[in-house]
């Protein structure tokens, strides 16, 4: 093949940025450490495979006469070429294991490797979900034991544990509150949202028949009580509050939110993303809360495995919990955990579950993982990790607020994240070019341009599993980028400079779709790349 | 604490720079009624990872493990062998402790494996595009029928589902529809070897938004979806195919070969494993270009840098919450992307060859146990066709039957009466998985043990 690699590089590809680490253009495109890896379509081949298995006998099939005849497509890998591929494409990746990653709202701790163990064990990791309850009774002390953690650590009655993620968790949160206005005839039409809330909170509700309608903000970036108060009425099935909220708050009217709401009838979610702020320092149902979720990939430390899986149970009030879904967990006088499914639901007395949300009974690899970390911090360490985590915020808070805008920094300590806006930045340089600059310096950024009632927000997580030497040097880093940034640093605006790739061209990817691979069209006459096995 | 590396002297040093006299300070806007003065009641204190270990060692024991068992489950969730360094790569923590990949230029590890993960699952299902996953094969197939409805823009509003459709994911569906306002046609399957597709297309109508069907069945039962393709395009429906068995396709026909128009499915099959029901895989994929802005979920698009290097990003997100917030197709946000990475490395290990052998050899042990099993006095088998899952009859209640082979180490498959316990029609049927894991001893002591237990 003409071309040494497939990544689009080509020998003599100028580079515009004479600041990088200059030296001599490589055949290979690789710069040491730094290697390129093709596409698995490019290199792999359909006849070649990394697995053992017997040959096809000729034995007559009974498919229905519906046997695969054409060519799939699907390039296979040796062990090692696969081994390989993957890895190469790893330490493309930032990760929390290579460094300090405060993306705001995501809670990126330190994922500890006994979870790993644990939930690899073999009575975990290798059993049916449809197995006879007889001969799963330790998945079910599992599910039980991490449910009652989870009501101890938040006040509430119930949970219910099968929803996979935040999101389906604040779907079944509130599909349990239309179950309970249905089972009182009460038809409501209107859920209240924050404008600051994660963009879940207002899906949610419009996809369970909801419309969706702001809660004004104070200029101090809570919720406005007294405009609440005032919007409040029959129409509204539900307020959906983030506690911390997304600006790092603290609502400290919650208590008188919930009445408000309460008084009218309505009922308050919870939005439980940002729990590890108060883990065993406050309870959500002290303060009213109905319904909430709890992302254990947050706050229980289940790895986020660049994009999921996760899992978010919801945590549920005594007038919410008879709604939760099937499957359900309960335990009886004598101690017993039972399963409760379509089949049982009548001798447990759960019969107004408003449904099913899910195949089986949740993510019980995230369950495993989440008990391990609760039980290896136990409630002394929990209210540690509270407090370590707005620790750190706040550290990070204080020590860069005279060289960035804190919008909400005069009202009072934050919580577990610290919010600056992009104001005093050099005109022609915003929040994306400071984050890309962060890159350059070794860290992921913060997550940029959320909430959306900041100009150009950048909110810092720190979490607990810093160390304050961590923090002080992406604060270092962080004084140093953002003095250019309001010095109009156009070496900004062309960063990442020292990354796998440059600025990527998001316009181009979204106005011409290329969302597989297609083997590219040969030359009339000659064999196509895959034909060739790619080589 | 072994995962906080604060100091006590750290954390007066940062005190101090922050202006706070203690870390309850930080804490004031709590209201001091609702402040817990002390840690939790009743939770035990913290432990060592060798405590820790030790008891959930102990829970993990109480269960009896797939391997410890001649095992026979399927239902939406098989058992496969997967390979070693399936589980090695998943656990490099570059990929295990990254976030969604929100700063590509620092992601493209994520990135271009999930844009391989893509086109193999496009190509598998016979698709033009897939996602980059959902939670499951369950939430998959309901996120179908809400598009199918985006598409009908709300004026179709019946659903009809198959009846041989997973029950669990039947629920699902009707779970949703309750709040969406779609009316659901379904009824539980009869016992027959060929599933009554005649019956399937007659509720179709104009009113239809979509047909749900399984691929194979939940009864195991394979059959060409041409006819119903074409009965649901007739009036205006979208076929939406339901697969909760990868391996399959490695030996029948894609769903998008026979005129699906959106294919989902369960991937757990493939680098996942059993887990007790998760994390799994949904997988969610298009054949027509024309619906790929109505998918729900995430899609990783190529592009290049600024020096025109070849690169990958998240595309199409003006579909997604973040972005669209009320109007969005969804309100997914984390996936299954670590899930996704298994099942792309234990695909890319097997390839095209791995994959139809390894189909191939399902089949060919379960061909072997339904002669096996049909020659059990009290014994009858359902299916003229299956893959590698069957339904035989007992002729008496499955469940029991399930419960007592279970004592003996037995996992003699999914009772009917587990699955669809509404239907007694169904009681005596008893759903038998067989795959490359599955030994010719494994299938002889289930024999023997219900010639025993049926005699
Ligand atoms: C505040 C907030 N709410 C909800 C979610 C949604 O959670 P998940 O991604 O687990 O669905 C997130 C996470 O991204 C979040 O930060």
């Amino acid at each position: 093949m003409s071309a040494p690699n497939q990544s689009g590089w080509k020998p003599g590809t100028p580079v515009e940025d004479h600041n990088a680490m200059s030296g001599p253009d490589t055949v290979t495109g690789n710069r040491a450490l730094m290697l390129e890896e093709p596409l698995l379509f490019e290199v792999g081949h359909v006849e070649t495979t990394g697995v053992d298995l017997p040959e096809p006998s000729s034995a007559a099939t009974r498919l229905g006469g519906m046997d695969r005849a054409e060519a799939i497509g699907l390039p296979g890998l040796s062990e090692p070429e696969a081994v390989r591929h993957y890895t190469r494409l790893s330490r493309q990746n930032y990760g929390i294991d290579l460094g300090f990653f405060p993306l705001g709202s995501c809670t990126m701790k330190h994922n500890p490797r006994l979870n790993e163990k644990v939930a690899r064990m073999p009575g975990f990791a290798d059993v049916h979900p449809l197995q006879p309850v007889q001969t799963v009774p330790g998945a079910l002390e599992v599910i039980n034991e991490l449910a009652n953690w989870l009501i101890d650590l938040t006040g509430m009655h119930g949970v219910a544990m099968s929803p996979k993620a935040g999101a389906h968790g604040e779907l079944c949160g509130i599909l349990c509150i239309r179950a309970a206005l249905e089972a009182r005839g009460d038809a409501r039409k209107v859920v209240l949202v924050p404008e600051s809330a994660h963009g879940t909170n207002p899906a949610t509700a419009a996809f369970a028949g909801y419309e969706v309608e702001d809660i004004p903000a104070t200029a101090e970036g809570r919720v406005d009580l007294e405009a609440l108060k005032a919007r409040l009425g029959p129409d509204v099935a539900a307020v959906m509050i983030t506690n911390p909220n997304t600006c790092g708050l603290f609502e400290r009217d919650m208590k008188a939110i919930s009445d408000a709401v309460h008084a009218v009838g309505g009922f308050v979610y919870c939005d439980g993303a940002n729990f590890n702020a108060i883990v065993g320092k406050v309870r959500p149902g002290d303060l009213g809360v109905d319904a909430m979720h709890i992302n254990l990939h947050k706050t229980f430390s289940t790895p986020h495995g660049g994009g999921g899986p996760g899992s978010g149970p919801v945590v549920l009030s005594e007038a919410l919990a008879p709604f939760g879904p099937l499957p359900y967990v309960v335990r009886d006088e004598d101690g017993e955990v039972h399963l409760v499914e379509e089949e049982n639901a009548d001798q447990y007395g759960h019969t107004q579950a408003f449904g099913r949300m899910t195949a089986f009974h949740g993510q019980m690899g995230m369950f495993t993982r989440a008990l391990t970390y609760m039980l290896s911090h136990g409630a002394d360490g929990l209210k540690q990790v509270a407090e370590d985590a707005v620790l750190n915020a706040n550290y990070v808070l204080r020590s860069l607020d005279d060289v960035l805008d804190a919008p909400f920094g005069p009202s009072g300590p934050c919580m577990h994240e610290a919010l600056f806006s992009d104001d005093g930045f050099a005109e022609d340089i915003s929040t994306l070019d400071l984050a890309k600059g962060l890159i350059d310096e070794g860290y992921h950024p913060m997550t940029m341009y959320f909430p959306l009632v900041v100009h150009g927000a950048m909110l810092i997580e720190p979490t607990e599993t810093e160390s304050k030497a961590a923090l002080d040097q992406f604060i270092a880093a962080l004084r140093s980028v953002a003095g250019r940034a309001k010095a109009g640093d156009a070496t900004l605006k062309t960063a990442p400079h020292y990354a796998p790739r440059r600025r990527l061209d998001e316009t181009l990817a979204a106005r011409k779709p290329v969302l597989a691979y297609e083997e590219p069209v040969a030359p009339s006459g000659q064999p196509t790349m895959s034909e060739q096995g790619g080589r | 604490m072994r995962y906080l590396p604060l100091t006590e002297a750290d954390r007066s040093a940062m005190l101090e720079t922050i202006g706070a006299p203690d870390v309850d300070a930080l804490f004031s806007d709590v209201p001091e009624e609702a402040r817990l003065t002390g840690p939790i009641e009743g939770l035990p204190m913290h432990a060592s990872e060798m405590a820790v270990e030790k008891h959930m060692r102990r829970l993990s024991k109480k269960n009896l493990a797939a391997s410890d068992a001649a095992f026979f489950l399927g239902a939406g969730a098989y058992k496969h062998h997967v390979p070693a360094s399936v589980d090695h790569i998943i656990q490099r923590g570059e990929f295990l402790t990254a976030y969604t990949p929100y700063q590509p230029e620092i992601a493209q590890g994520t990135l271009q494996m999930l844009f391989e993960f893509q086109t193999q699952v496009a190509r598998l299902y016979g698709c033009h595009v897939a996602n980059a996953s959902m939670y499951d094969g369950s939430t998959a197939c309901w996120e179908a029928v809400a598009m199918a409805s985006r598409i009908a823009r709300g004026k179709k509003r019946k659903v009809v589902l198959s009846g041989a459709l997973h029950p669990h994911y039947a629920e699902v569906v009707k779970t949703m529809a309750k709040f969406t306002e779609d009316e659901i046609a379904h009824a539980s399957p009869a016992l027959q070897a060929q599933p009554d597709n005649d019956g399937l297309i007659a509720r179709i109508d104009d009113d239809t938004s979509c047909v749900v069907v399984q691929y194979p069945d939940i009864l195991g039962r394979v059959t060409d979806l041409q006819p119903i393709a074409d009965a649901a395009h007739e009036k205006g429906a979208l076929l939406i195919v339901v697969n909760t068995e990868p391996v399959a396709l490695g030996a029948i026909k894609s769903p998008g070969e026979m005129g699906a128009d959106i294919v989902v499915g369960e991937g757990q099959s493939l680098g996942v494993g059993l887990q007790f029901g998760g994390p799994y895989l949904g997988l969610f994929a298009v054949t027509s270009q024309k619906h790929v802005r109505q998918m729900p979920g995430r899609l990783c698009g190529e592009t290049v840098d600024a020096e025109g290097k070849r690169g990958f990003v998240l595309t199409l997100s003006t579909r997604e919450q973040h972005i669209r917030r009320e109007k969005a197709t969804s309100n997914i946000c984390t996936n299954s992307g670590l899930c996704a990475l298994a099942f792309s490395v234990h695909m890319t290990l097997l390839g095209e060859k791995g994959l139809r052998r390894l189909a191939l050899e399902n089949h060919r042990l379960a061909c072997h146990a339904v002669e096996r099993l049909s020659k059990v006095p009290g014994v009858t088998v359902l299916n003229d066709s299956f893959f590698n899952e069957f339904t035989i009859r007992l002729g008496t209640d499955a469940r029991k039957v399930v419960r007592t082979l279970a004592e003996r180490d037995i996992l003699a498959g999914v009772s009917l009466g587990r699955l669809f316990p509404d239907n007694a029609d169904l009681a005596d049927g008893l759903l038998v998985a067989v795959t490359e894991t599955t030994t010719e001893e494994d299938i002889e002591t289930l024999a023997s043990a219900l010639e025993e237990v049926l005699s």
